[in-house]
Formats: C-alpha cells, structure tokens, sequence
C-alpha cells in the first residue's frame, strides 16, 4: 500500500484568492460574511460570504477571457490551476485523476435571465467536468462526487483510496461550488438560515450562514514530488450513512461516530492523538448537538475541536476540501484557529471549543462532516511523512 | 467459476424502456407509450412495497428506490451483513438536474415566489442513496459519482478497493439516470463469494459482466 | 369551517404527495403528524409553504407550527382567525 500526501494546495473565499490570504484573514480574526441585499440571489436580506466578481474575474484573466466562462468554472478553473501552479508534474498523464467535488455546478444558469445565454448542456455539472478535461488537458475524464455537504472530504478520501492502491499515482481534487437563489431559496425554506453571522456550538446559535468558494488540494504517492510546502500525509479516512432521515441529522450522532471509529482505526490513532478537531459545525441546532453527541461518544471532548463555518459560511461541496487546506495550514503553522461566533457553550456535551487563536505543536488532526441524505464522512491529516 | 474471494453480482435489475429486468429476466413492463411517471407507480404497484414516502420522492429517488426494492425483497442478502459494512455507490450524468429544474419553478417569479423544501430536500443526488440507506440499513460507505456516460471501468474500481479494503462486506452498485423523459438504470448487489446454492444468480464483477447487464436487449 | 376543512383535506394531500389517501381517510381532529398519515419535518415545512401560498398567512417561527397543524381543526380555525389573502 502506498503512503498518500498532499504536496499542493489553493483555497478562494471571501477572505482571498489563495491559501495565503486566506489563513492571514483567519489570523485575523476577519470574516468574510456581509448581509447582502442583491435581488438576484435573495427576495430578502441574508448574511453571504461571496467571492468578490470583479476580483475573481481580474485574477482569472490570467488564464483565459473572463467572459467566455461561468461564475462556477471561473472559481473552479481558477483554484485547480494555483494549485498545479505550485507544484511540478505532468498532470496530463494517465497516472493523474481529477476529482471534482460539487453540490450544485453550474446551477445558475437555470435561471430566467440566463436561459439562451449558454447551451442546455451548460447546466449539467458533467459540462463543467467535461471542461475542465480540456482546459487542463487532462488524461481521464474527470469524475465528480456529489454527496452533499460530506462531497469535499469524500472526494479526498476516494482519492486517497485510489492512490493508496496503484489506480492512480496523483490527484488533482477540487470542490467548488457558488451562491445562487436557488440554493439561498432552497435553506431559506427549509428555516435553516441565521439572520446574522452563524455561531458554531455557541448556546444563542440560529442557524447556518451560506457562503461560495473553490479549493484544490493536490495529493500524490511520489515520494520526489515535492510542492513549495511542507507534505502532509492522509492515513485514514470513511464515510457512513445515518439510514435514519433524509434532511435530519441524526438525534444520537451513530453514524459520524462510525465515520470516526473506523477512520481512526485505519489511521491507526487514538482519540488522545488527535492534536485539533476540524468539525463541520455549521451552527444549526440539531448538527452541533448531533457532533457534540459523537465527539463525546468518542472521547474527543479535549481535543481543541473549531468549526471554520464563523469565516466563510458554509462553502457547501467546497467546505470539506477548504476546510482541510486550512487544518494542513494549522499543522504547518502551529496555529489553532478559534472559532469565530462562539461565546457561551451551546450543546449538550462537553467540547473543547477553541476561543483564542493559540500557538501550539499539531501533528494529527480530525476532520469530519455530515450533510444532507444522513451522510457523514471523516478523515486524519499526519505530519508524520 | 467463482472463488470465495471475488466480488460476485448476485442480484441484478436493470429499468429502462417501460420494463423492468430482475437478474436478466424480465420481471415488467408497460406500454412504451406510457410516461415514466405512469410507469413508475404501475411498478411500484406490482413490486408492492406499501412505502408511502414513496410518492414525495423526486423521478430520481424513485428509480433507485423501486431498482432497489426489487432487488431487495426478492432476495435479502444485504441481512446477512452488518449495518454498517453495507455500502451503496451510485453514478449517473445529470445529478438531479430533473428536481432541479422543477424546483427552479417554484422560485422564479418573485410574485409567485415558494420555494418548496419537499423538492428542494431531493435536489442533491446522494438524496436518493439516503432513502435507500434508511430502507435497507445501509449504514457504511456510501458516494455518489456524476459522469458523462456510465463508467464501468471507473465503478468498478472503486468498489473493488471498498472490498479489498474490507470498508464494505456487500455493496448495492450501479448507475441510476433520470434527466426529463429519459431514464435508465442499472443496480447490482455485490458481495464477496456470494451464495452457495447451485445455480443461484452469481456473475464475476467485471467490467465486461456490467457491458453485457447494460446493452440493450 | 367544515367546508375549509374539507377544502384543506385536499390541499395537503396534494402538497404532501398522499396518493393513497383518499380526503375521508384524513379525520378533522385526529394528530396530523405520528403514525396516520406518516407526516415528517419536511412535510411540517411543506404545511408552513401551503399556508402562506393560499392563504397569505406567514409563520416566522417554525416552533409555531406544532400547535397550528396539529389537527385539520385546528389548522382551519388559524387560517379563519389569520386569514387576509
């Protein structure tokens, strides 16, 4: 079995357009969340964390005409070549597999405003895989993982899983996804959204923030390829299903804790090895309780635990790969980050929510997430190379 | 011949035309004339599972659920497995482009603006391996691939390694596709050895196997 | 009200998707969620949609609802006392 790293990375938000920027925001303290007004997304004012268009739209014009790509490919396109930027190999070899991970794609172009601007095919997200083939010349057809809210983790992990076993001797894995009516329409009805910034695990917490945004990370069996960062390794990782409700977390948190059960066994550590807590958190009611309950059940209520969602939202199919490059970053900085929104313990069990940012050795660190359809996924990312 | 240690298909349904195929044989169809809606209910009638979230379910989530169904209650394999090592790993080309498009009516004119949480719930397409998870207790991996067109080589992989890996003890595979009037779909159980009986259904999980339960007849 | 009821009774079977529900099979003052009819969260939500689309009646808070849609009768009596469309 071979070993799997992360040699490459990019993340795009609110907060900036590389991975860079946006840790120095997370220093910071800065977020990236603004109630926003604008008709085409919301019929009322709601918290965003929205990539700026012209911004994105400059820093694409470095690899092609702005106006001959949509708003997802642009972010998308954009992150997956920063990240092969910073990093030499032939990624149009038959070893290399891109894997896409989206909830929505190109979902805007559903809209009336954007009917017979692009062809019909435009909508589907296999275009914007198919695109991305020939934009970056790859050698495979891309493939794209579509589970919800777990699809930025799991991609990581169908990755890993492919590399480890000789299918493939690199990845380029990318999750992104943007903010649209449809999908601000689609929280809003299900009463899901916060009227302010959302506070992961804090006790007045009201729900989720929506946020967009692309990240790359480029993973790798070579032992010579090196990025310009330090390699992380990916040991373990798996994904459950609740089989309990299609749109409710689960009230006991069984299936995230088997998520983590056998990722943990696979990576073979224990709880007290675990030096920071990625969690999902997305500061609903019912997914912070359900984490508490599993984190406890897994005896990680010590581990600094943080939810990022306080910066930038929820990033959706993007947030389990974003979230990743940021914990990588926490490993290579020392940094625990705190959680941004989260003042008075709100749930149930006991957590070690982190409140100051705060310097300290991290060599393991746990990121999970739940989602829509009762799916939950886990993954360990190790210094040890 | 099959060894112990192979992943074998031991159940297959195959739906498209207006009929449906239970391991290769045919199991039933309705007038091709008859929209996929009208056809769906009439199967679901005849697989009788008395499921009545089945009717909230998007054209997507019915066609895995009912392939499913099918497979299921004719032949419960997956009890004999624990909750939690029974996978599902699904693939199609359009997502849920057809919810999609049905929800986008619901929120295109701000005078007549409801957007409605019962469709939005089914415009993810893992929505329709959740309602099959919580039917059948599949409580382990479980992913949702989009391709252009159906990749025998690249699902087949992938499971492989789910068993090798030792993720997965039996699996529900395939491809599930709805987009407006066409569908198509392709569901096998998948185990290692598979059943002992002689003569029971049991095929090699290969690419070339899954070529030949896909072409059309 | 018997007549809203009535009118309801065919509203929520079609909004809720309860094709094997016949309006008679639905009683005025029994639960509407629990075991008869198999309603979840999603269907509450959907109820919430159903209000406001025909009846011009918005619930803010979700937590309301439990109260509103516990019967048919219930239901009926808030549409008549909330009522502006």
């Amino acid at each position: 079995m071979r070993r799997v790293f992360a040699v490459a990375d990019n993340v795009i938000t609110s907060l900036g357009f590389s991975t860079e920027a946006n840790i120095a925001a997370l220093r910071s303290g800065e977020c990236g969340i603004r109630l926003n007004n604008d008709p085409s997304l919301t019929i009322s004012p709601v918290p965003l964390s929205l990539v700026n268009s012209d911004n994105l739209d400059n820093a694409f014009s470095a690899l092609a005409e702005p106006k001959g790509f949509t708003r997802f490919e642009k972010l998308f396109f954009l992150s997956a070549s920063r990240a092969l930027g910073s990093v030499h190999f032939n990624w149009k070899g038959k070893d290399t597999i891109h894997i896409l991970a989206t909830t929505k794609g190109n979902i805007d172009l559903l809209e009336r405003k954007n009917m017979g601007k692009y062809s019909r095919e435009r909508q589907y997200i296999r275009d914007s895989s198919a695109r991305a083939k020939d934009f970056f010349g790859f050698y495979h057809m891309p493939v794209v993982v579509s589970n919800a809210c777990i699809s930025g983790v799991l991609a990581l992990n169908v990755a890993r899983l492919l590399i480890q076993h000789g299918k493939y001797r690199h990845a380029v894995v990318t999750g992104a996804d943007i903010l649209s009516g449809f999908v601000i329409a689609g929280f809003h009805s299900f009463q899901t959204l916060s009227p302010g910034p959302c506070k992961p695990f804090d006790e007045s917490r009201d729900g989720l923030t929506l946020g967009e945004g692309a990240s790359t990370v480029v993973l790798t069996s070579d032992p010579e390829l090196k990025g310009n960062k330090k390699r992380i390794a990916l040991p373990g990782g798996a994904s459950s299903n609740d089989a309990n409700h299609i749109s409710g977390p689960s009230r006991t948190g069984e299936g995230l804790v088997h998520a983590i059960t056998r990722t943990m066994n696979e990576g073979d550590i224990t709880a007290s090895e675990v030096d920071f807590l990625s969690a999902h958190g997305t500061a609903t009611a019912y997914n912070d309780e359900m984490e508490s309950k599993a984190f406890s059940e897994c005896r990680l209520e010590r581990v600094p635990a943080n939810s990022f969602k306080g910066y930038i939202g929820h990033t959706l199919g993007a947030s389990g790969i974003i979230e990743s490059v940021y914990s990588m970053e926490s490993i290579r900085q020392g940094m625990l980050f705190k959680t941004l929104g989260y003042e008075k313990h709100g749930v149930s069990k006991s957590l070690n929510v982190i409140r100051e940012n705060k310097h300290t050795e991290i060599h393991r660190v746990l990121k999970t997430a739940s989602g829509f359809g009762g799916c939950n996924a886990a993954m360990i990312l190790s210094d040890t190379c | 011949m099959v060894s112990k240690d192979d992943i074998t298909i031991t159940g297959s349904c195959r739906i498209t035309g207006n009929s449906a195929f239970l391991n290769g044989e045919p199991y039933f169809s309705s007038a091709e004339k008859e929209a996929f809606p009208v056809f769906m209910k009439a199967l679901y009638k005849k697989v009788g599972p008395g499921y009545p979230k089945f009717y909230k379910m998007d054209p997507l989530t019915k066609l895995g659920f009912i392939s499913a169904e099918l497979l299921l209650t004719d032949n419960a394999r997956t009890g004999l497995y624990p909750e939690q090592s029974r996978g599902i790993v699904l693939m199609n080309a359009s997502a849920s482009a057809d919810v999609d498009r049905s929800f986008q009516k619901t929120i295109e004119d701000k005078e007549d603006y409801y957007p409605s949480p019962g469709l939005f719930v089914y415009t993810l397409p893992n929505i329709m391996a959740g309602e099959i998870a919580i039917r059948h207790k599949l409580k382990g991996e479980n992913t949702v691939f989009i391709l252009p067109t159906f990749s025998m080589e690249f699902l087949t992989d992938y499971v492989d390694l789910l068993f090798e890996t030792q993720k997965v003890t039996c699996c529900l595979a395939g491809w599930v596709e709805v987009d407006d009037k066409d569908y198509d779909s392709l569901l096998l159980i998948l185990e290692k050895g598979g059943k002992k009986k002689e003569n029971a259904y049991k095929l090699p999980f290969t690419k070339d196997v899954l070529e030949n339960l896909y072409k059309p007849d | 009200m018997e007549a809203l009821i009535e009118k309801l009774k065919k509203e929520i079977i079609e909004a809720l998707n309860l094709e094997d529900i016949e309006p008679e099979d639905i009683k005025a003052d029994d639960p509407l969620f629990g075991d008869g009819l198999g309603l979840d969260s999603i269907d509450a939500l959907e109820l919430i949609v159903l209000l406001e689309k025909s009846y011009g009646i918005k619930i803010e808070d979700p937590k309301d609802g439990k109260k509103i849609f516990y019967s048919l009768r219930t239901m009926a009596e808030y549409i008549s006392s909330h009522q502006k469309k």
